[in-house]
């Protein structure tokens, strides 16, 4: 079992916490003037995304969590799993909803994706931060309303729904900021 | 840093010489390199190695986290009241308010009770900071405002467990600590938090956590230590100085003994400063070590250690 000792906790460290693999997202040495040190340790499940709280006595050690980052292609889904093929291995690897969480929405097919793996298995999907995909549905724009406080809904290919400015068109190609969900501009062919 | 940092450290650094000045305190150097050191199992030196005088094997130096032991060696010399401003080292202590070396303020006063002492710190730190008048309070006393503890020193380890259980502190219910480690884990993670915007002296520290102050002649279970705590900052810790040889060697011995238990590495005891205590004997005084850029930060309005330093951990 690989261990981590505090003086080694840093933003971005994966560990294990009540046997699930967090990733520590605050870490503050605190000490009386004289007398035992402590790391206040802030840190996000990865499963869950829920945040936690853990105090450790300085020089302690966690267990490190088995976590990697690697690319992967989408390729399809069976409606239970998503399937992923490796770009260079050609290895498939099926992601669970709870892994694909909000990337389902941003994704029909071909992306390159960044797989979280713990142990092995894709944890959490991260799309690329922009795609472009075609509006399905949206009601036509008010003439020469340009300015761009207003806005209206845009159904996209694969489902999502964006805000679009009220002069884009039905079957137009977007480009979408996935971290945001937010529109970035029309893609010109 | 910026011309202007730069020029302000300049005069702070003057005025802490001239408030000495003024007050016929002597300024000395005492060396950081040197034999021995702390032995608190708290601290964690740096080591280094140099090569023995005439065919002696090497020697292992350590670079001091104070320049305590030295000063009380010139003051078993009769030195009078001194003062020292030089850098102090320890290891992995890195946050907003820690850098592994920083610049200490360490002065002795014979004749001073720990009172005088702590009316002398408040007058160099008006100098710098907007303050009201600093409020005293001891250890026991805030223990019982913060978190209703009756008698702090009627508690058991357990019953403080229970008592950061119950206010779902992080990690109450994996810690494993002794009673003088969940008096550190209350204090920096209740008491302390709760003093963000005062002004204030702890003082009368548990006997357990004495370190080298004399313990209270009123109240054996109590040290004549204090610290002040500025908007939840240590600026300063001082004591009343202990003055018994042997019972600082006893202490030093259950530093070491901690140490061992703990898996720590073996330091030496400081046998010249112990022999200096014994044979030539410290004066009564009191001494006071105050982290300079702490009070920098506090004065410049600064969050962070690193924008009051010239050239802090990251960029050495």
């Amino acid at each position: 079992m690989a261990t981590v000792s505090t003086s080694e906790f840093r933003n971005g460290l994966k560990v294990m916490i009540d046997g699930d693999p967090c990733t520590i997202v605050d870490n503050e040495m605190v000490k009386p003037g004289k007398g035992q040190a402590f790391n206040r340790v802030k840190l996000r499940v990865l499963l869950t995304g829920r945040t936690l709280e853990r105090t450790f006595k300085s020089g302690e050690s966690v267990e490190r969590a088995d976590i990697h980052e690697e690319e992967y292609q989408y390729s399809y889904s069976d409606g239970d799993l998503f399937y992923f093929m490796h770009p260079e291995s050609f290895e498939q690897i099926g992601a669970d909803k709870a892994a694909m969480g909000d990337a389902e929405k941003w994704l029909k097919g071909q992306e390159m994706c960044l797989v979280t793996l713990w142990n092995g298995n894709p944890i959490s999907i991260t799309p690329p931060n922009f795609v472009e995909l075609q509006i399905t549905e949206t009601d036509p724009g008010l003439r020469g309303d340009t300015s761009s406080g207003g806005g209206k809904p845009a159904t996209l290919e694969t489902g999502a729904v964006v805000r679009v400015p009220l002069f884009v068109p039905e079957s137009e190609r977007i480009k979408v900021d996935t971290r945001t969900g937010e529109y970035v501009s029309r893609v010109k062919d | 840093m910026s011309h202007s940092l730069l020029q302000e450290r300049s005069t702070f650094i003057r005025a802490i010489r001239s408030f000495f000045y003024q007050r016929e305190v002597m300024e000395v150097e005492t060396p950081v390199l040197s034999t021995a050191t702390t032995t608190d199992p708290h601290i964690d030196p740096f080591t280094t190695v140099s090569q023995g005088r005439d065919g002696e094997g090497p020697e292992r130096l350590y670079l001091q986290s104070s320049p305590e032991l030295f000063m009380k060696r010139l003051l078993a010399e009769e030195s009078g009241a001194i003062f020292q401003l030089g850098p102090v080292f320890r290891a992995g202590e890195i946050s907003t308010i820690h850098n592994p070396e920083f610049l200490m303020l360490e002065w002795y006063r014979p004749g001073f009770t720990m009172e005088h002492l702590m009316e002398e710190v408040e007058e160099l730190v008006s100098n710098f900071v907007d303050l009201p008048s600093i409020e005293r309070l001891t250890v026991a006393e805030a223990f019982q405002q913060v978190l209703g503890v009756d008698d702090l020193y009627a508690t058991t380890a357990e019953q403080l467990r229970e008592l950061a259980l119950s206010m779902n502190l992080p990690s109450a219910a994996e810690m494993e600590l002794e009673w003088d480690g969940w008096v550190d884990y209350l204090m920096v993670l209740a008491i302390t938090p709760s003093f963000a915007h005062a002004a204030l002296f702890l003082t009368h520290y548990p006997a357990s956590q004495a370190a080298l102050a004399q313990i209270s002649p009123e109240d054996s279970r109590v040290a004549e230590r204090f610290e002040l705590l500025l908007n939840g900052v240590e600026i300063a810790n001082g004591f009343r100085e202990l003055q018994d040889a042997d019972e600082q060697r006893h202490r030093f011995q259950l530093e070491q003994e901690e140490r061992q238990a703990e898996g720590l590495e073996t330091i030496p005891m400081d046998e010249k400063f112990l022999s200096a205590l014994k044979e030539q004997g410290l004066p009564d005084c009191s001494g006071v070590a105050l982290g300079v850029e702490r009070l920098m930060m506090l004065s410049m309005g600064k969050e962070d250690i690193s924008e009051v330093m010239p050239f802090p951990i990251r960029q050495v």
